[in-house]
């Protein structure tokens, strides 16, 4: 078959030698936990603990406030010993529990289930009540997604296994090792949804991922497993949708727009443990890698700090210039280590010092490079000048709203100009005076 | 804790290997073909010409960023390349020092006035060329035949030496003399005119290089080759001399392709090729110059914005143009 695709974007050098064919690690449990409170896209939830409490694994520590927003669990048995603002890989001081270890282990999971015995409800209740999240690293509320608004109907699910990110392999990883729970996870959504439509897109360049998956499937004819081109941003939620049916979001809109949910393969793996162990979101694999002496996917703890991952990994290779959290297209660089894993935390990538070559911007050539990769087909360049100039009603009508800031254009451009860089401060500069004109 | 400083900068935090400068060493290198070809069919009058243009380029760029108290860029290669393609333009006979003069007008007006690279308006090159052309008419239609040296005598165009074969084919000479066109010497490089437009092969290897490569789009020399083929047809005049003839494969490759001065939209770069294909056939077949290449490229750079404009791609899921 014909590896599917969508217009634009760039080849990348991937990375993904140091841990694609790296089974996953469990890392021990840490001595503490820092829990934040907001490890999604939406409300922070509300702190539900004291200090001095006893928590089990599986206790609820925060819960969700209101409908877009997710619970946190404790993802270790122990005391709480303090409940306060504290530093969040979103670069500010977020609140957060912070767990002691009791070594226990005990946990308090609800009891195991048949996907058979749940209803579509059930399903989106259970995705809401284990914290479920999009864990590709936007962190939008899983359970937000399966209630369409109103004259709106799901018809399809995607499960996004392109990983088009450079060096992470943790999706991979998945895909290979538990074929049954992505399927599982696949089908609970899809009756969720209440649709007989399922896919998976996969990258060719996981050719064990599509072939295990496949088998996996068999027995579900409603299943489909798409191989994808490889290319970023391919995982791009509209180019993924783009690429697998065809169907196009209209700008401005969501996927459901169109009748489609997207699901990372985390999403479904982490959904289908809930069913099978009662297990909320307590852990995900983490691709740590790059200079480090022993790149491994780790099987980590939310809230398990930075370093430790860092000293499993056996520590850096010469003199870290860089920390990056998640892939290195779209993930926030650090300045810390004393970071926590969050839903979100895809991969711990450590870029050596030599490595990192900063250019300095120069003016536009016009080489239209930008214009050639923008999956979106905006104009980078003008719009990146129109910001320059600051004339943002200009950078508006060039569409800067429908930029998905996957980096494509700044990846390309030969004078180096910081274009997603900027568009992301005027979107943000655009929004914030829309609201405060409304 | 880390104890060392870590660079914090936004994603991406990986950039492709293709910088301004290194794009401008890929065009430099991509015409070394023709530029060498052209050395050894002129000897080293045409080394003296191409050394002084990309000298004067470069030292212009050098004291006006000085005296501007601007950032020197003079090592990102721009203004080398520029001096290396407007002594490609004219004829090996033109004086050292007309050339130096064209070099200063280049970087100077051709692109300094509009605030330096990524700024300009024109092709500096061709600015230079055209005030070259306006200034000494004669001396830039000097035209000398390839040294005999290489064994090319007896060529039968050698009558009337001193006419590019475009200058010929204008005054209707090719007939009235009865000469056979010289489809292979206007190939090869075998014939009279500017030092980089004579062999079409090299510039071809070069112009494919930088398509092969991205440096380049291949819409702009197609469709401004692809018009020149057709408009010949429609004018009934031989197509494949009119598309070998002159400077057609250097402008094509080389000078309308420019970053800078080029539409950034595909649809707009076909569309600026057709263009310049049109105005070149215009000024061949109407206009007072044997020649359209230059100005061509000139007035469909000024177009540029206007083309940029109308052809803004529809975006990804854009819903019926805001009411
Ligand atoms: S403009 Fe936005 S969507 Fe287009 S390439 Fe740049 S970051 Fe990606
Ligand atoms: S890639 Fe950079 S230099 Fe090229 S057109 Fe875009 S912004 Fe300008």
């Amino acid at each position: 078959m014909r590896a599917k695709t969508f217009q634009g974007g760039v080849h990348l050098h991937y990375h993904k030698e140091a841990t694609a064919s790296k089974p996953i690690v469990d890392m021990p449990e840490p001595k503490q936990v820092i829990l934040p409170v907001q490890q999604h896209i939406g409300a922070p939830a509300e702190v539900c603990v004291q200090v001095g409490d006893e928590v089990k694994i599986g206790d609820v520590v925060a819960k969700a406030k209101g409908f877009v927003s997710a619970s946190v669990h404790a993802s270790i048995a122990g005391k709480v010993t303090a409940v306060g603002p504290m530093p969040h890989p979103g670069g500010r001081n977020v609140m957060a529990v912070t767990i002691e270890n009791d070594g226990s282990g005990a946990t308090s999971f609800a009891a195991g289930k048949e996907l058979d015995a749940l209803s579509g409800d059930e399903l989106k209740q259970l995705m809401q009540d284990i914290g479920l999240v999009g864990m590709g690293g936007a962190g939008f509320p899983t359970h937000v997604k399966y209630y369409p608004p109103e004259g709106k109907k799901i018809e399809t699910v995607i499960l996004n296994g392109a990983e088009c990110e450079p060096y992470l392999t943790c999706d991979h990883r998945l895909m290979v090792e538990e074929p049954e729970k992505v399927i599982l996870g696949l089908q609970a959504m899809m009756k969720a949804a209440g649709t007989d439509d399922g896919y998976i897109g996969i990258e060719v360049n996981k050719p064990d991922a599509i072939e295990i998956l496949t088998k996996a499937a068999a027995s579900d004819p409603r299943i489909k497993i798409v191989p994808l081109e490889v290319k970023y941003p391919q995982g791009e939620e509209k180019m993924l949708i783009h690429a697998i049916t065809g169907k196009v979001v209209p700008a401005g809109g969501l996927p459901v727009d169109v009748g489609i949910v997207v699901n990372n393969i985390a999403t479904a793996v982490t959904l289908a443990e809930a069913i099978l162990e009662g297990k909320p979101l307590i852990s995900r694999i983490v691709t740590v890698t790059g200079a480090v002496k022993n790149p491994q996917n780790l099987r980590v703890r939310l809230g398990t700090s930075v370093s430790e991952l860092v000293d499993y990994c056996e520590g850096f290779t010469g003199t870290p210039g860089r920390i990056v959290l998640g892939g290195p297209m779209t993930g926030p660089a650090q300045y810390r280590l004393d970071l926590p894993v969050i839903k979100t935390t895809s991969g711990v990538l450590v870029q050596d010092r030599g490595q990192i070559k900063l250019l300095e911007s120069s003016p536009c050539v016009r080489c239209a490079r930008c214009v050639d990769v923008c999956p979106y087909n905006l104009m980078p360049c003008l719009i990146g000048c129109a910001i320059e100039a600051g004339d943002l009603a200009q950078a508006e009508s060039l569409g800067i709203m429908d930029c998905r800031e996957c980096g494509s254009c700044t990846f390309v451009c030969p004078a180096s100009r910081p274009i997603v860089q900027t568009i992301k401060y005027a979107k943000a500069k655009i929004a914030a005076q829309k609201r405060k004109n409304s | 804790m880390l104890d060392t400083q870590v660079v914090v900068s936004p994603a991406p935090h990986i950039k492709d290997v293709i910088t301004t400068e290194k794009a401008m060493k890929m065009v430099m290198l991509a015409l070394l073909p023709a530029t060498l070809f052209s050395v050894i069919a002129f000897g080293f009058k045409a080394l003296g010409l191409i050394v002084c243009s990309m000298v004067f380029a470069v030292a212009t760029e050098y004291t006006i960023q000085k005296a501007l108290k601007k950032p020197v860029t003079v090592y990102d290669g721009s203004a080398a390349l520029t001096g290396l393609l407007l002594a490609l333009t004219v004829t090996p006979e033109l004086p050292w020092w007309m050339i130096a003069v064209g070099a200063v007008v280049s970087i100077g007006l051709g692109k300094h006035i509009f605030g330096g690279l990524g700024y300009n308006m024109f092709n500096p090159a061709l600015i230079g060329r055209a005030f070259l052309l306006a200034s000494w008419p004669v001396a830039m239609t000097t035209w000398s035949w390839p040294s005999k040296a290489l064994g090319w005598a007896g060529n039968q165009v050698d009558a009337v030496s001193g006419a590019t074969a475009l200058n010929l084919e204008k005054m209707g000479m090719l007939k009235t003399l009865n000469l056979e066109i010289p489809y292979a010497n206007l190939l090869w490089g075998n014939i009279s005119g500017s030092l980089g437009e004579t062999s079409a092969v090299l510039l071809l290897i070069g112009g494919l290089y930088l398509i092969v490569t991205k440096v380049i789009d291949w819409r702009i020399p197609v469709s401004f080759l692809g018009t020149v083929f057709v408009l010949s047809l429609v004018f009934q005049k031989d197509p494949i001399f009119q598309v070998l003839a002159g400077g057609i494969f250097l402008g094509a490759f080389f000078m309308a392709t420019d970053w800078v001065t080029s539409p950034v939209t595909k649809k707009g770069r076909i569309y600026f090729g057709i263009g310049c294909g049109v105005i070149t056939m215009l000024i061949r077949i109407f206009g007072g110059y044997p020649e359209g290449v230059c100005y061509s490229i000139l007035i469909m750079n000024a177009v540029t914005p206007l083309l940029d404009r109308l052809t803004v791609p529809k975006r990804f899921g854009e819903v019926k143009a805001h009411a």
